[in-house]
């Protein structure tokens, strides 16, 4: 059974100057352990979806089922990495990881050291009691993905978590990533503008057109690219093939 | 490779050095400038330059001083003023930050009330004087309320445009956590918002100084502003420039209390 249905999402935003419809019947399923990305046009809707699915903005039309059901609090499932870390900068690293265990009222003794544990797998050992200005960019995007992490969400929406980075951490990023969310199973939606990295990272791509924002496009990533982590798969001979693809569909969707 | 490092040190020192002779011009000419005024002033009114009744003189407010602290009538005014400004200066930071909470909570609210703010804010408070003596008697909680209301207003608004400029992700951040309405406020806009307040305390401190002592020109029954208005009847002037050096000492110990507390609480941000 799939872990997240969107079904016929449509929303329209009411400002004072105009109403922008920013999805039109959006619907795809997603399968337990899948990694899925969102590629498209800048403004074509793929925050708001995001947002939708993580249920903190109600969508005009359509609905969203988590394991077969519709659920008004997402939040103890669904866990969502914003496009930047924003840390709190007056908490320390742990208490910064630790705040969706406290806001959710769950933040007992063992949590807590699954969740510092989980700080030393990505890296960032010796930093719980540090401030999040003294880390670099890089560490702090790990931060954000522990903070998220933290409250073992069902299902992951990564919010183009990657794209302030430079490339080398980038690329390091995609890999820890990659094989944390494998290592745990988790289901995971990335948005990201880099086609290199939803191809490297992901098993199936969504294409997105905008105004208003529909999926045009599913591409399945071949099964050759899929078991290599991102940085192997970007030197694979089928990723600049697969690249070659996508990025036609997306110069059509721009001339169109 | 080591004489490059001494020679690195030693240029680090030579800079340190000059910091500090720097530091120490700066404080002998702010000494010399403190005895020349008070020693001028002291010349001055020797020589009738100036009306010594008026301007009187630093020896005379001296002996004035000496005079009030050995009957012990300083210190029950001094201890007055400064216990009143202190919770006017308190009950006004704390109102004027609840009520931008209020503000925060209910956003039609402060749309609502958003012209009478204004308004409140353009009126000088110490105009509402007479009105709070009579309200509330002629005693110390007409002046402390004097103290706090001078400062309410501008603390209100101040905080609630901190807390409406609160980058919303934060608040994001914790709704994708499912946090409530409360769960926002505390963890994020308030303190987000706390280097805003501790720089409001510090001008709620001048502020409340000013209500105080304008509360206790009116209400004339005790006080550092008490001494100034009696000063001024009886055209003791000594007595008024006395009041007046303290207040200006006493303001300036709160206001440096005040920047220390500031200090303490933003290391961590
Ligand atoms: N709060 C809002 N009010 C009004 N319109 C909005 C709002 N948020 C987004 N929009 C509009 O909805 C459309 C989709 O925005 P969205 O942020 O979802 O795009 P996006 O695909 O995430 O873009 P990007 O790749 O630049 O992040 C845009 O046209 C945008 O102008
Ligand atoms: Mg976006």
């Amino acid at each position: 059974m799939n872990v997240l249905a969107v079904e016929q999402i449509s929303h329209t935003y009411f400002t004072k100057q105009a109403a922008v419809t920013a999805l039109e019947h959006v619907s795809l399923t997603i399968e337990k352990g899948e990694f899925i990305s969102f590629l498209g046009p800048s403004g074509c809707g793929k925050t708001t979806l995001l947002s939708i699915i993580a249920g903190l903005i109600q969508p005009t039309r359509g609905r969203i089922l988590v394991e077969g059901k519709e659920m008004n609090t997402k939040q103890k499932v669904i866990g969502y990495m914003l496009q930047q870390d924003y840390l709190f900068p007056w908490k320390t690293i742990e208490e910064n990881v630790t705040i969706g265990l406290n806001i959710m009222g769950i933040n007992d003794y063992a949590k807590k050291e699954k969740a510092l544990a989980l700080l030393t797998e990505m890296g960032l050992s010796g930093v719980e009691k540090q401030y999040p200005y003294q880390l670099s960019g890089g560490m702090r995007q790990r931060a954000a993905l522990v903070r998220t992490l933290a409250t073992d969400p069902k299902i992951l929406l990564l919010d183009e978590p990657f794209s302030a980075l430079d490339y080398q951490t980038k690329l390091k990023l995609e890999d820890l990533v990659w094989k944390t969310l494998k290592q745990y199973n988790k289901t995971a939606l990335l948005v990201t503008h880099d086609i290199g990295e939803a191809i490297a990272m992901s098993d199936r791509i969504f294409i997105f057109s905008a105004k208003p924002g529909r999926i045009v496009r599913t591409i399945n990533v071949p099964e050759t690219l899929r078991t290599h982590p991102p940085f192997a798969a970007r030197q694979h001979v089928d990723f600049s093939s697969l690249f070659q693809v996508i990025w036609k569909e997306l110069e059509n969707i721009e001339q169109a | 490779m080591n004489k490059h490092n001494s020679l690195l040190q030693h240029l680090h020192e030579q800079y340190l050095l000059s910091l500090k002779k720097e530091k120490r011009t700066i404080l002998f000419f702010q000494c010399l400038i403190f005895l020349f005024f008070f020693l001028l002033w002291e010349v001055a009114s020797r020589h009738n330059w100036i009306d010594p009744l008026l301007f009187s003189s630093p020896s005379s407010i001296w002996r004035l001083l000496v005079q009030k602290i050995a009957d012990h009538t300083l210190f029950v005014h001094v201890g007055i003023t400064l216990t009143e400004t202190v919770f006017g200066f308190i009950l006004g930071t704390l109102l004027g930050t609840c009520l931008a909470a209020l503000l925060w909570w209910f956003p039609l609210l402060s749309r609502i009330l958003d012209p009478y703010l204004v308004v409140l804010n353009a009126m000088p408070k110490v105009a509402l004087g007479p009105i709070l003596i009579v309200a509330l008697g002629p005693s110390f909680t007409s002046i402390i309320a004097m103290g706090a209301i001078i400062s309410v207003i501008i603390t209100t608004i101040v905080v609630y445009t901190s807390f409406k400029e609160v980058d919303e992700n934060y608040v994001k951040v914790l709704k994708t956590f499912g946090a409530t309405k409360r769960q926002c406020f505390t963890e994020a806009i308030l303190p987000a918002s706390f280097p805003t307040i501790i720089s409001t305390l510090k001008v709620n401190v001048g502020l409340s100084w000013v209500g105080v002592i304008v509360g206790e020109f009116l209400v004339s029954k005790q006080g550092l502003g008490y001494m100034i208005i009696y000063g001024f009847q009886v055209f003791n002037f000594t007595l008024v420039l006395l009041s007046l050096l303290i207040i200006a000492l006493l303001a300036t110990m709160m206001y440096q209390l005040v920047s220390v507390i500031e200090k303490k609480l933003l290391k961590r941000s």
